[in-house]
């Protein structure tokens, strides 16, 4: 709730996740103190010991949903919290952790852990929504700074949040950038991933390679017939394009599923 | 269209190496100047400094969905299509802050109007289609119900510098859209690169401060062999030109085949990436974009590039007006093609073929025209509107 001097409290919750997202609150330098003077930090532990009780106006989620009881710790943390927003591709689409997802994790607990009886994790690494009720998602791997700054301050300032869905390729032409597909012949997901970004890596004449998930109206089904019959993409590099940090987003998950030829190849 | 302010004078012959002596004209006149330069293996449109920036003995290869430079046997210097580049950028920038809204006082703000600086600015080597391309979006931004504030002040002290088109790539369609590969008008001064023997270049100057900048140049008549040199080079360009949109009724054929299947197939394969609109020189739907800064004192309003392809765009009360990409790629080709004509009495197409090779698919339009004009249950049907 707003404290003595009507500040909104925010709450920063971890999940199965690097921290990475929450280290991008951390690391707006420019803005921090701005931010810090007009909110209340109730809960933020990779910055302070001090909890406060909830409820809280603004909770930001980090992570995605690995075992039972994060699956039941969501809940709770949904109960106390106004609004939702989840950050980073672990919690909006089940992060690099959901390549579980394709493989065996029973297989993998009794190889990597000496006493696998220990372990209590789920099957599959899944996203933040598909357990509660999610009002906004920032997505990236990690999410960008700016706009984790633009949603604090358009929910300060009471207006809509500037995070477009449409396509990087939007960034690219709005820069200036020349195509890295059409000029180089590299591979990239741009058309099929959601801006916000500032299309960095084709900035950087490197092919884009999904972190921010895909966007409005993915049309991965065609790109990846592009890539394979233009640019003699086929597998296993056509499936390793969409299967990294937003594996399990349904656009992306369908067409590394489609390209596989034989799943028990890939699991070894 | 950018009318002549005066008769046309004979055209001259300026040498190759008389090219660098006209940009100097421009920078001594105070302008900035912008031009074709190779960047990131593309031709684009940048700053220039000199003839030396310009992409020396460089031609393209363009197809669908794939662009390369490649080296050319000669020193032209213009001696490729179209990149990615249009002089849209200049005229009518991709991001524009408006205006802003300053708190002043406890209860009251005040509005300040966007810094705007507006260098003088000479677009040089600009195609016969580009300068179609200015012509399409002067009727629509300059001399249409609402005139731009931004497009018309970019607009004002602009001067244009033509070239006409000896090689066109492969994606090119100019010669179906009446805009290429020569012009008469539409720039202060219209180049014509003659590689035949002396490498030289034939000027035309049909505005006065075209004829200035001419007088500062060291050139000599043309002679009947000069014109007769460019003569064969514009035949010879429009008879390269390997792409053909049949413009012959495309109005009512689009319009009568709102309902027609290819509309399915092609968003099948359609990204709705927005590329096509991003650098096509004619589009110019924006978005405004409303933020504020963390002190919650100063809003700010900037217009950016928006595309008929993304969701957004067509987001009223509840959903998307066009929530399908087979709604939002014929919106794009019934407007570009048909219903422009409806509005602005011009195509909005100047057959660049920019929207074929930048397509990350390589949709082609003048092939998905084709296809729905041969395929068309009845090809008269009277247009809906």
């Amino acid at each position: 709730m707003t404290d003595e001097i009507g500040r909104p409290s925010v709450a920063v919750w971890k999940f199965a996740s690097c921290d990475g997202c929450q280290l991008s609150l951390l690391s707006a330098e420019d803005e921090l103190l701005t931010i810090a003077g007009q909110i209340h930090i109730a809960y933020f532990l990779e910055a302070t010991r001090e909890v406060a009780d909830g409820p809280y106006d603004i909770s930001l989620v980090e992570g995605s949903i690995t075992t039972p009881a994060d699956a039941e710790r969501i809940r709770r943390v949904r109960e106390v919290s106004t609004t939702l927003i989840t950050i980073g591709a672990c919690a909006t689409a089940g992060g690099i952790q959901a390549l579980r997802n394709f493989s065996d994790m029973e297989a993998f607990r009794s190889l990597v852990y000496a006493e696998p009886r220990y372990i209590d994790a789920l099957a599959e690494s899944t996203a933040i929504a598909e357990h509660v009720p999610v009002d906004l998602e920032l997505r990236g791997c990690p999410i960008e700074t700016s706009q984790l700054v633009e949603v604090i301050n358009a929910i300060l300032a009471g207006r809509k949040p500037v995070t477009p869905t449409h396509s990087v390729c939007v960034e690219c032409k709005l820069q200036g950038n020349v195509c890295v597909t059409v000029a180089d012949g590299t591979p990239c997901l741009g058309p099929v991933t959601q801006a916000g970004c500032n299309a960095r890596c084709p900035a950087f004449r490197r092919g884009c390679y999904g972190c921010f998930g895909p966007a409005e109206s993915p049309n991965t089904a065609s790109l990846a017939s592009w890539l394979t019959d233009e640019l003699a993409v086929e597998h296993p590099e056509l499936v390793r394009l969409f299967r990294t940090f937003n594996a399990d987003a349904p656009a992306f998950r369908t067409q590394s599923r489609r390209h596989e030829p034989d799943r028990e190849e890939v699991a070894t | 269209m950018y009318a002549p302010e005066v008769e046309a004078p004979a055209a001259v012959v300026l040498p190759a190496s008389g090219l660098d002596d006209l940009l100097t004209a421009l920078t001594g006149r105070g302008y900035e100047v912008r031009g074709p330069t190779l960047r990131d293996g593309v031709v684009i449109h940048d700053r220039l400094t000199g003839a030396q920036d310009l992409p020396r003995g460089v031609g393209d290869e363009q197809r669908p969905g794939h662009y390369r430079t490649t080296p050319r046997e000669d020193d032209a210097l213009f001696g490729y299509a179209v990149g990615p580049s249009s002089a849209k950028r200049a005229l009518f920038p991709p991001r524009q802050p408006l205006w802003s809204a300053v708190s002043v006082g406890d209860a009251d703000f005040e509005i300040r109007e966007a810094d705007r600086p507006s260098p003088r600015v000479a677009l040089f080597g600009l195609r016969p289609c580009e300068l179609a391309a200015i012509a399409v979006q002067d009727r629509v931004l300059l001399h249409g119900a609402v005139p731009d504030e931004v497009y018309t002040a970019n607009r004002a002290d602009l001067l244009l510098i033509g070239v006409e088109c000896g090689d066109p790539a492969a994606t090119c369609f100019c010669s179906s859209m009446a805009t290429g590969p020569g012009t008469d008008q539409g720039a202060d001064l219209l180049l014509t690169e003659l590689l035949g023997g002396e490498h030289r270049f034939l000027l035309r100057a049909p505005t006065a401060a075209g004829q200035a900048l001419v007088a500062d140049l060291d050139t000599r008549p043309a002679t009947e062999a000069d014109l007769a040199a460019r003569d064969a080079l514009l035949e010879d360009a429009a008879g390269a030109m390997e792409r053909h949109l049949d413009t012959d009724g495309v109005h009512d054929l689009l319009l009568g085949n709102l309902e027609h299947p290819r509309w399915d197939d092609i968003a099948k394969r359609c990204l709705a990436c927005g590329n096509c609109t991003l650098v096509c020189p004619t589009c110019f739907c924006t978005t405004v974009e409303d933020t504020t800064d963390l002190a919650g004192t100063t809003a700010t309003r900037e217009r950016r590039w928006d595309s008929c392809f993304s969701l957004d765009f067509t987001h009223t009360g509840p959903a998307s007006v066009r929530n399908t990409t087979r709604a939002r790629y014929r919106q794009w080709l019934t407007h570009k093609l048909a219903t422009w004509i409806d509005q602005f009495d011009t195509s909005g197409c100047v057959g660049c073929g920019r929207c074929i090779t930048w397509c990350p698919v390589g949709i082609d339009l003048t092939a998905e025209v084709a296809t729905i004009k041969r395929t068309s249950e009845d090809p008269d049907a009277p247009a809906r509107s």
